[in-house]
């Protein structure tokens, strides 16, 4: 009986105990009413058309940099380089913008598109061949690749790619109003939410339908099987680091392309990180990444509203996601435990 | 002698008092770690606890006046959080690289959230020891300027080596990393040995932030660390799991993150940034060097599953 089923319920109980957790810290320490909080997220994040477009603007990232954890997690890796990948790709984005800006928006975006999967792509990678070549555990060296990335990403945009008009934040020059991505029809939302949506759909169906899709489930289940059967184990990890960097990467395209229109330092504001978050608490699923990163941009949407209703401070939503994370791992303790238990139960009585 | 004017000189002195102030996060944490890993778990959380402590020692010393007490307290809540974190990875099913991320974000964001109120304010600082007083050159005399902690960390690193190696309680903590059935075989609860190794682990790196918030950078602000608590898992891979190769690795980072300070004091600024990088790049960098696929790294615990 249904393991889909278990899944969503044990993910709610967690979410739920998350609130509950929040909940408390909310009255004791800050002496606000919970429900009146959680009545404010709602209405900060889905309340009205013009919040649950700041919502879905906020999502798109989350969506493409979510991959980077989900896809190598399929192989039995833990990816947390998504922040690196993402400001890397969107300072290729923007030297690549720049470059062609004069060759028509689609020339452009396709260029821009490009060096940023290029970029974060090699960048993930590289922390891939590491751990299958050299041994290197993938999770500290992306981790320490990312500090690398935002100091490179520092050094470009104050060095060689600074626009020098670019006086109180350095930026690189700006790749033209007339090169900035659109929104989708009528609304405030960038197709960077298109482009995730796309991305997940892609690497749902290339994990679902597709012989490639099926042999990172082997080499995910044990990879010493994998060897046996004579897949080689290198080139899938190579290939599915190298794609969730390019989401990555293009998440950082996204960024510079649809919202600031330059590269500098609010790329590195930490939709890398929460992508990592999105991507546990979806089960590194492609098609789940997208409800959550709804869900997680709506909070992080609504961080701006309690802010100024409620005088918490605005790193409130970063605890709420930091209690979701650990509840939501915590609660992978429960799977097929007392909950086949009851299912059994349930079949006994049934009869 | 001139005593103000050392040119190129200054970029060595800088580093060397680099080593020793920037160290001292590092020596607490990585010893921290080291502990716990030794213990056969790994606690990823510890850039999270190193800011809760930073932010409780903060606010302590501020409310009691008293530094110390502050330092006292960071170490308390290090223990919490480094015994939630052995509570949670002891269920199971749960990893416990996943939960250390999420405790990271977890402890980052209660520490902002918690320590909103102690930005401005000016706590009272933990004081140094004048070690310089010998020299006429005040850039030496300043570079002396040790924090007590400093000495604190090399002793406990040091202790905690000898305890590792001669005492009843250190085999049982090596034990437990190195070979679970040995362990109970003795009679010692694996479960038990790690809470406490990963709780006082947890306790070393809440000292650690007592420092960067008392002492140096001696602020409470949300830039305060630079992930100091990641890259002590790194320092502790590249010491193979040794407290005192610990110190020598911790005091190496240190330099390593005084180079592009120091360079920019005497005028070089191309690179600032590149350079910044530099502690990140010597991880990597000793990581690939030391890594092999085919056999576990020498000196690995055992039972620790995550350092392949």
């Amino acid at each position: 009986m249904g393991t889909a089923l278990e899944r969503i319920a044990v993910s709610a109980l967690a979410l739920l105990a998350s609130a509950v957790i929040f909940g408390l810290l909310l009255i004791f320490y800050a002496g606000v009413d919970p429900f009146e909080a959680y009545a404010l997220m709602y209405q900060g994040a889905f309340g009205s058309w013009f919040s649950f477009q700041n919502t879905l603007t906020r999502a798109a990232p989350l969506i493409l940099t979510a991959l980077c954890t989900a896809l190598p997690a399929r192989l039995g890796l833990i990816i947390i380089g998504n922040e690196g990948a993402l400001v890397l790709g969107g300072v290729a984005a923007a030297a690549a913008g720049v470059a062609v800006a004069a060759s028509g928006p689609l020339v452009t975006h396709l260029a821009m598109a490009a060096a940023a999967m290029i970029a974060g792509g090699a960048w993930i990678a590289l922390a891939g061949g590491l751990r299958q070549y050299r041994g290197v555990n993938e999770t500290i060296s992306s981790l320490l690749l990312t500090y690398i990335a935002i100091a490179l990403m520092n050094h470009f945009v104050e060095g060689p790619l600074r626009d020098p008009s670019s006086l109180n934040k350095p930026s690189t020059h700006p790749i033209g109003d007339a090169n900035m991505l659109g929104t989708i029809g009528g609304s405030d939302v960038h197709w960077g939410l298109a482009l995730g949506i796309v991305a997940c759909l892609l690497c749902y169906g290339v994990q679902r339908f597709t012989t490639f899709g099926f042999a990172m489930q082997v080499i995910g289940g044990n990879p010493k099987t994998a060897r046996m059967m004579g897949l080689n184990v290198g080139r899938y990890v190579l290939v599915a680091c190298a794609a969730g960097g390019a989401a990555a990467g293009l998440a950082g395209m996204v960024e510079v392309a649809a919202v600031h229109g330059k590269a500098n330092a609010s790329l590195a504001v930490g939709y890398g990180f929460t992508g990592i978050l999105v991507s546990f608490l979806a089960r590194h699923h492609p098609l789940a990444i997208i409800p959550v990163a709804i869900l997680m941009g709506g909070i992080g949407a609504s961080g701006g509203l309690l802010q100024r209703r409620l005088d918490l401070p605005d790193a409130a939503v970063v605890v709420l996601q930091g209690i979701i994370f650990v509840c939501i791992l915590a609660s992978e303790t429960l799977y097929g435990r007392s909950w086949t238990w009851l299912w059994r139960f349930r079949a006994v009585e049934g009869r | 002698m001139d005593g103000s004017d050392i040119g190129l000189w200054g970029v060595p002195l800088a580093m060397l008092a680099g080593a020793i102030r920037v160290s001292t996060p590092f020596i607490f944490v990585s010893l921290g770690e080291c502990l716990t890993e030794r213990s056969g778990r790994i606690n990823l959380g510890l850039e999270g606890t190193l800011m809760m402590g930073a932010m409780s020692a903060y606010g302590t010393a501020l409310l009691s006046g008293s530094p110390w007490l502050g330092v006292l307290v960071a170490a308390g809540v290090g223990l919490m959080l480094g015994a939630l974190h052995a509570a949670l990875c002891q269920l199971p099913r749960v990893n416990d690289i996943a939960t250390g991320i999420g405790l990271m974000l977890f402890g980052t964001g209660l520490a902002f959230f918690l320590g909103k109120p102690y930005i401005q304010p000016k706590a009272p600082n933990l004081g140094a020891l004048d070690l310089g007083g010998w020299s006429s050159i005040p850039q030496v005399q300043q570079a002396l300027q040790v924090n007590p902690l400093f000495i604190v960390g090399i002793v406990l690193a040091f202790a905690l080596a000898w305890a590792l190696k001669n005492t009843r309680w250190g085999l049982i903590v090596r034990l437990a990393g190195e070979s679970v059935d040995a362990a109970l075989a003795i009679g010692a609860s694996v479960a038990r040995v790690r809470l406490l190794a990963t709780a006082v682990g947890g306790a070393f790196a809440g000292i650690g932030g007592a420092f960067l918030s008392l002492y140096y950078p001696g602020s409470w602000n949300e830039g305060l660390s630079s992930g100091q608590g990641l890259m002590a898992v790194a320092l502790v891979i590249f010491a193979r799991w040794d407290p005192i190769r610990c110190l020598w690795a911790s005091l190496l980072f240190g330099a390593a993150g005084a180079i592009s300070p120091a360079l920019q004091s005497v005028g070089v600024t191309q690179g600032y940034y590149l350079f910044s990088a530099a502690p990140y790049v010597l991880t990597l960098a000793l990581m690939i060097a030391t890594c092999s696929p085919a056999r576990s790294l020498r000196g690995a615990p055992a039972e620790l599953g995550a350092v392949k």
